[in-house]
């Protein structure tokens, strides 16, 4: 079956490939925008069979030679940094296929604004001057605005992800090892916020503890590129204390992630208490 | 631009016959390049496919569901539809996977006519997102499962309450706008998870503040404080009485029937002054109500006929010497006929335990015999006189209006509904009726469940229905999602006209 793209109401663009889901708006001219979105989708079409041709090889701990197709190989660039703990480039598969995305649409073409949502990690465009309102919903079973984060672009930041433990048949779609609610990075391209929002949410843990029930990661997915290593199943009541301690762990991650480069800012959500690193880049409120 | 190219979305026929893997009942979903390798109960990649016991099943099907023609054939219900026409004789369209056009302004997703009996119909089917709704759940056991208004919980988070008890069986009612977004944000989460696991005919743990722990699943045995309710009692002690009284003449001379309701006594109640029994002088405790017939004589539990009693003897107040003899002999017994023991009445009037004759064990174990099997039964309760009414027409009162008047039918999932009467178009729908899984629900948290309006074509275009978007049911053959199960007979069929 192949992938099919039709056009939301409300101007959006809605690309759909297996288990891809897409999400494109763009602003400017209306030839421009049209030009764009069939642009966008004619990259889509071949971005899933070329990810699966190399799939073995994606989820493959790094360090590892280096892939073939395009997103393949933005996935690979992302985790690299992060190759000193366990990491497959897997991490940084959505954001990398919204970055691809982008990068279709604004080839040759002048648009305002534009975004890439694909599945919650979104790659941005930003004309000078431009910005974006973005909402972060800290906890997805239980829905509200938990924080805003107004983004211009002048701040150089192209690329929002947010990661938490909630795994597929959970109300979330991949695998964590921490036990974050979630946790929202900012960073220059969504594959790196992809890839960072995936290891801080990892961060934001407490090793042994018995409120968190772990399950091998192939128990529940057999060709989970994790392996047999424990995921996160479910989270009971926490301390306070120890839910703040969790999340200074994430924090001082996050915080070296920001010192490297790798990040912009980190928002990090867990049983209702927030921590923010590198909040001075972008104004949040809420 | 849009070009929307071959769906993805049909499970092939293909992909659904090669998808078994040998391995622990994993199957391999084909339907696109991912290859997903699922395990039973999980989802693929995409979460739109899943392997259910070993089948690839789509999670997200609009579902049709087929009664047999008058060839006897049930016109579509392999993998894949062949596409062959489908008429309103044997098809009917349900809400379940038609997704909703919120907001309401929009017209319903699917509106479609069908012909039956030379009679044009449309139905408007949709989905209802329902923040108020909950369930009411009737529990035939006369086991205290805790007191009126009890808060019931699970996973400590309240999420319903104990009401008015009814006949041979505690009431629950659970959900309701108040639990699902009037508390904290994980008692709406649990109450959401609760309702949808119940509407969904699956089992759910909880406990009743001062009260038990139960297990409960629609159509099954309660399991009360770990132990599964087999019969559901034959009727009150007062009832017992009058149903067995003319069985036991001449076999006993005594027979007290122990309930937490009403406790009969035999000699004292109409029945056996009917019969001209003898008094036996004995006496139980509790309020005497009418003659032979007691209120509160033990408290509520899980002992004898729903009482905290262990020992029936104990609830003998007193044995009148003038009244009662040596050699008298007295039959206890439950309301359901689970618990019973036999006695006669010694040189001291002191009741002592002795074999029971066959002919009173016949007749206790005809009182369980006559007990129908306990069982849970869950309601579905939603008001859909909202919003949601505008998908079906402009003018939303004249649905509500159509619907009293019945020339409009009201089915969720396909079953037939109960309409409260008064305003607007609240309903009750036995989940046992509506097909498996029919319910879903949003992170609002609220439920999603299914509700088609079926009414003749003409009446729809006087109501000021969106006439431009109804199509009919064969184009429905174009839907990818579109998923066939039998009808169950049980259920009126929608399209046709009730019997004036």
């Amino acid at each position: 079956m192949s992938a099919i793209a039709a056009v939301l109401p409300g101007g959006r663009l809605h690309l759909h490939h297996g288990p891809i889901d897409v999400i494109v708006k763009a602003w400017g001219e209306e030839a421009e925008v049209r030009a764009a979105y069939a642009q966008a989708a004619r990259a889509f079409e071949d971005v899933l069979p070329r990810l699966c041709a190399e799939l073995p090889l994606l989820r493959t701990p790094l360090p590892a030679p280096p892939p073939q197709g395009p997103v393949a190989r933005r996935m690979h660039a992302a985790c690299l940094p992060f190759a000193g703990r366990f990491i497959t480039p897997m991490a940084a598969v959505a954001g990398a296929v919204a970055d691809h995305l982008l990068a279709a649409l604004l080839e040759g073409r002048r648009l305002e604004r534009a975004f890439v949502n694909d599945g919650g990690d979104i790659a941005l465009h930003l004309a000078p001057g431009q910005s974006f309102r973005c909402g972060i919903v800290a906890d997805l079973a239980s829905p509200g605005l938990d924080a805003i984060a107004r983004i211009h672009a002048a701040d150089g930041v192209g690329g929002i992800a947010t990661s938490g433990w909630r795994c597929r048949g959970r109300g979330g779609r991949s695998f964590s090892f921490g036990i974050a609610d979630s946790v929202t990075v900012l960073a220059r391209d969504a594959a790196a916020a992809d890839v960072a929002a995936t290891t801080i949410a990892n961060a934001v843990d407490l090793p042994g503890h018995p409120a968190v029930v772990r399950r091998p990661a192939r128990e529940l997915d057999p060709d989970s590129d994790l392996g047999e290593r424990l995921i996160t199943w479910d989270v009971d009541l926490l301390a306070p204390a120890e839910i703040e301690r969790a999340i200074a762990a994430g924090a001082a991650f996050a915080e070296a992630c920001r010192a490297r480069g790798l990040i912009c800012a980190a928002i990090i959500h867990l049983a209702g208490r927030r921590a923010i690193v590198g909040a001075p880049a972008l104004a949040l409120a809420a | 631009m849009t070009e929307t190219r071959q769906s993805t979305d049909a499970p092939e026929a293909e992909a659904l016959a090669h998808a078994k893997d040998r391995e622990a009942g994993i199957v391999t979903c084909d339907a696109c390049p991912v290859l997903c390798r699922i395990r039973p109960g999980k989802t693929g990649a995409c979460d739109r496919y899943a392997n259910e016991s070993g089948k690839l099943v789509r999670l997200d099907p609009l579902v049709i569901a087929a009664r047999a023609g008058r060839d006897g054939v049930i016109p579509f219900l392999g993998a894949e539809w062949d596409g062959s026409a489908l008429s309103g004789a044997t098809a009917f369209v349900t809400g379940i996977g038609a997704g909703t056009t919120y907001p309401d302004y929009k017209p319903a997703p699917f509106i479609v006519s069908s012909e039956i009996d030379g009679v044009e119909m449309v139905t408007v089917v949709t989905e209802g997102i329902f923040s108020y709704c909950g369930l009411k759940v009737k529990i035939d056991t006369d086991r205290f499962i805790g007191p009126e208004c009890a808060p019931v919980r699970v996973r400590g988070e309240q999420v319903g309450h104990v009401t008015t008890a009814e006949y041979g069986s505690q009431m629950l009612s659970l959900g309701g706008v108040r639990h699902l977004t009037g508390g904290g944000k994980k008692e709406g989460v649990v109450t959401c998870e609760t309702l949808l696991t119940l509407a969904n005919k699956g089992a759910v743990e909880m406990t009743i503040d001062g009260g038990a722990t139960l297990t409960i699943q629609a159509g099954q045995a309660p399991i009360i404080n770990g132990t599964r309710e087999e019969r559901m009692r034959v009727g009150c002690g007062s009832a017992t009485i009058g149903i067995f009284a003319r069985q036991w003449l001449g076999h006993a001379d005594e027979v007290i029937v122990v309930d937490d309701h009403i406790t009969g006594v035999l000699t004292e109640h109409q029945a056996g002054r009917f019969l001209d029994m003898r008094p036996s002088g004995i006496r139980v405790r509790g309020r005497r109500s009418t003659p032979g017939r007691y209120f509160q004589v033990a408290n509520p539990g899980t002992g004898w006929g729903g009482t905290d009693i262990t020992d029936p003897l104990s609830i003998i107040e007193r044995i009148d010497p003038k009244l009662a003899w040596p050699g008298l002999r007295l039959l206890m017994v439950s309301t359901t006929g689970e618990h019973a023991a036999w006695y006669v009445l010694d040189e001291s009037l002191q009741p002592v335990p002795a074999p029971m004759p066959p002919a009173i064990a016949a007749v206790v174990e005809r009182i369980g015999e006559n007990c129908e099997p306990a069982l849970t039964s869950v309601l579905f309760m939603a008001g859909a006189g909202g919003s949601l009414r505008a998908g079906v027409t402009e003018n939303p009162v004249r649905l509500t209006r159509s619907v009293r008047a019945a020339l409009t039918r009201v089915t969720s999932g396909g079953a037939p509904v109960y309409l409260w009467p008064g305003g607007g178009i609240t309903y009750m729908v036995d989940v046992l009726a509506m097909p498996d899984g029919s319910f879903g629900h949003v992170p609002t948290p609220a439920l999603v469940a299914p509700i088609e309006f079926t009414l003749p074509l003409a009446d729809y275009a006087a109501m000021g229905g969106h006439l431009d978007r109804v199509r009919p049911l064969a184009s429905l053959k174009d839907e990818p999602r579109v998923t066939a199960r039998a009808w169950n007979d049980a259920n009126p069929w929608p399209l046709e006209r009730p019997a004036a």
